[in-house]
């Protein structure tokens, strides 16, 4: 089975980095339709042309093909003799020699680049364990500028979150490629919000009324594709919560850019 | 939205055509540069004539003399650097997200490349030669031949037009404050 998830992770990596989800292209689309502002509908028109390419031709979408995340949804009925993490790494290894990958991992002090996207921590795994004996693998390979932007805020109970949130987005969204995706924790603890909010990017678009309303009031803004204004800025919203401490108020948003790059693969 | 076409190496009256909100198209020898270029041309000067030059913040990704894929990345992290890079003769700095106005003021512009669209401007890139290999695929500094390279939107003119504080202003009265 090993081989099968190295197989798989290849896959997985090698239709994320070349080709955009059929439900990113459509609010894309869309949002080209209504967009009143000529360079903001003249981006989003590229944007579009760039996937067709990137598809047609087996391109990487972007020159910074980002650092490997996987999700990995394993069946708890399954039991694996070989190590995942191991395996994955492998993938990603061979990926990056044969899609070809930009060498983006470097040692955070030294920044020497291990040159095959590996190193000690990735590729980051974000496992789950879910009902049956199966594995679903999601590559999401993730780029520097949104995760850039990207912030974590212990706010006081008494502050609004959502006003955190518009004013980070606010601040930060021109150099993180919008149209944008946002990824919201809301609660928790200080590490478990960022994880929420890197797992809200796997259930987007939200259709909360909650996450509806964020998306009007950042769009509202002006902001626009590249940060170079439109009332496109915010493709999708997804807030995932969960309880905090009676005095903390943690917030994390995760910016990701239109680019939002990501493939199943399912294993039986 | 005024379109034109020029050639590198620009000329200050080349500059002073560009207007913000006006889409260029580029050809001619561009060269690419990106956090460690820059401070090793800080360090230790440029080992190429920047007189007339065209800059882009590009980290590429390219195979043998095969350019895949090469977008635009961050310009707001190299600020700090980009007053000295204007003074060697830059007259076009290329990248997403903007820097500050002030250094291009009667020099040079600031010209925005749609973010991530990184496998149409391999299309528009011809290889030409390396410089720096040593710190990288992402970080050396790469010439490239340019045909058309665009839409550059010019986002920062040398007349003080300046889009992304246009639309930080309005922004900022927005949420009042």
């Amino acid at each position: 089975m090993r081989d099968e998830v190295i197989e798989a992770a290849v896959r997985a990596l090698r239709r994320a980095e070349t080709s955009l989800p059929d439900w990113v292209l459509k609010l894309i689309k869309a949002a080209a339709e209504l967009e009143t502002n000529p360079v903001a509908r003249l981006h989003l028109q590229f944007m579009l042309e760039n996937a067709q390419l990137a598809e047609s031709k087996g391109l990487p979408l972007c020159q910074d093909t980002g650092l490997p995340i996987f999700r990995v949804e394993q069946g708890r009925d399954l039991i694996l003799d070989f190590d995942l993490g191991e395996a994955l790494a492998e993938g990603v290894r061979i990926a990056t020699r044969e899609i070809p990958l930009r060498p983006n991992a470097v040692d955070p002090l030294a920044r020497r680049n291990s040159g095959d996207n590996t190193g000690p921590g990735i590729p980051d795994l974000i496992l789950e364990v879910v009902e049956g004996d199966g594995l679903r693998l999601t590559a999401f390979p993730k780029g520097a500028g949104s995760e850039n932007m990207s912030l974590l805020g212990m706010l006081n109970p008494a502050d609004d979150p959502f006003d955190f949130i518009v004013r980070t987005v606010a601040e930060r969204a021109a150099n993180a490629c919008p149209p944008l995706f946002l990824g919201i924790g809301l609660g928790g603890t200080f590490d478990l919000a960022a994880r929420l909010a890197k797992h809200a990017l796997f259930s987007l678009p939200g259709n909360s009324e909650k996450e509806q309303g964020l998306q009007r009031r950042i769009n509202m803004l002006g902001i626009g594709p590249m940060g170079l204004g439109g009332d496109t800025t915010i493709l999708g919203v997804k807030i995932e919560s969960a309880f905090c401490h009676t005095a903390s108020l943690p917030v994390a948003v995760n910016f990701q850019c239109w680019a939002h790059r990501s493939a199943t693969e399912v294993i039986r | 939205m005024t379109e034109h076409r020029l050639r590198t190496p620009l000329s200050m009256e080349d500059v002073k055509k560009l207007r913000s909100g006006d889409v260029l198209f580029l050809s001619g020898p561009i060269y690419t540069a990106r956090d460690k270029a820059h401070a090793l041309l800080r360090a230790k000067g440029s080992p190429v004539s920047l007189e007339g030059a065209a800059l882009y913040h590009c980290g590429p990704l390219v195979r043998g003399d095969q350019v895949l894929s090469a977008g635009p990345t961050t310009s707001g992290r190299m600020a700090r650097y980009a007053a000295e890079i204007l003074r060697l003769g830059v007259r076009a700095i290329i990248g997403k997200g903007g820097l500050p106005a002030e250094p291009f003021l009667g020099r040079a512009v600031y010209l925005a490349y749609p973010g991530g669209c990184g496998a149409a401007a391999a299309q528009q890139l011809r290889f030409r030669s390396v410089r720096l290999q040593e710190l990288g695929m992402a970080e050396a500094l790469w010439e490239f031949e340019a045909e058309n390279l665009g839409p550059l939107i010019v986002a920062v003119d040398s007349h003080g037009g300046d889009l992304y504080r246009d639309v930080r202003r309005s922004v900022e009265s927005l949420l009042g404050c």
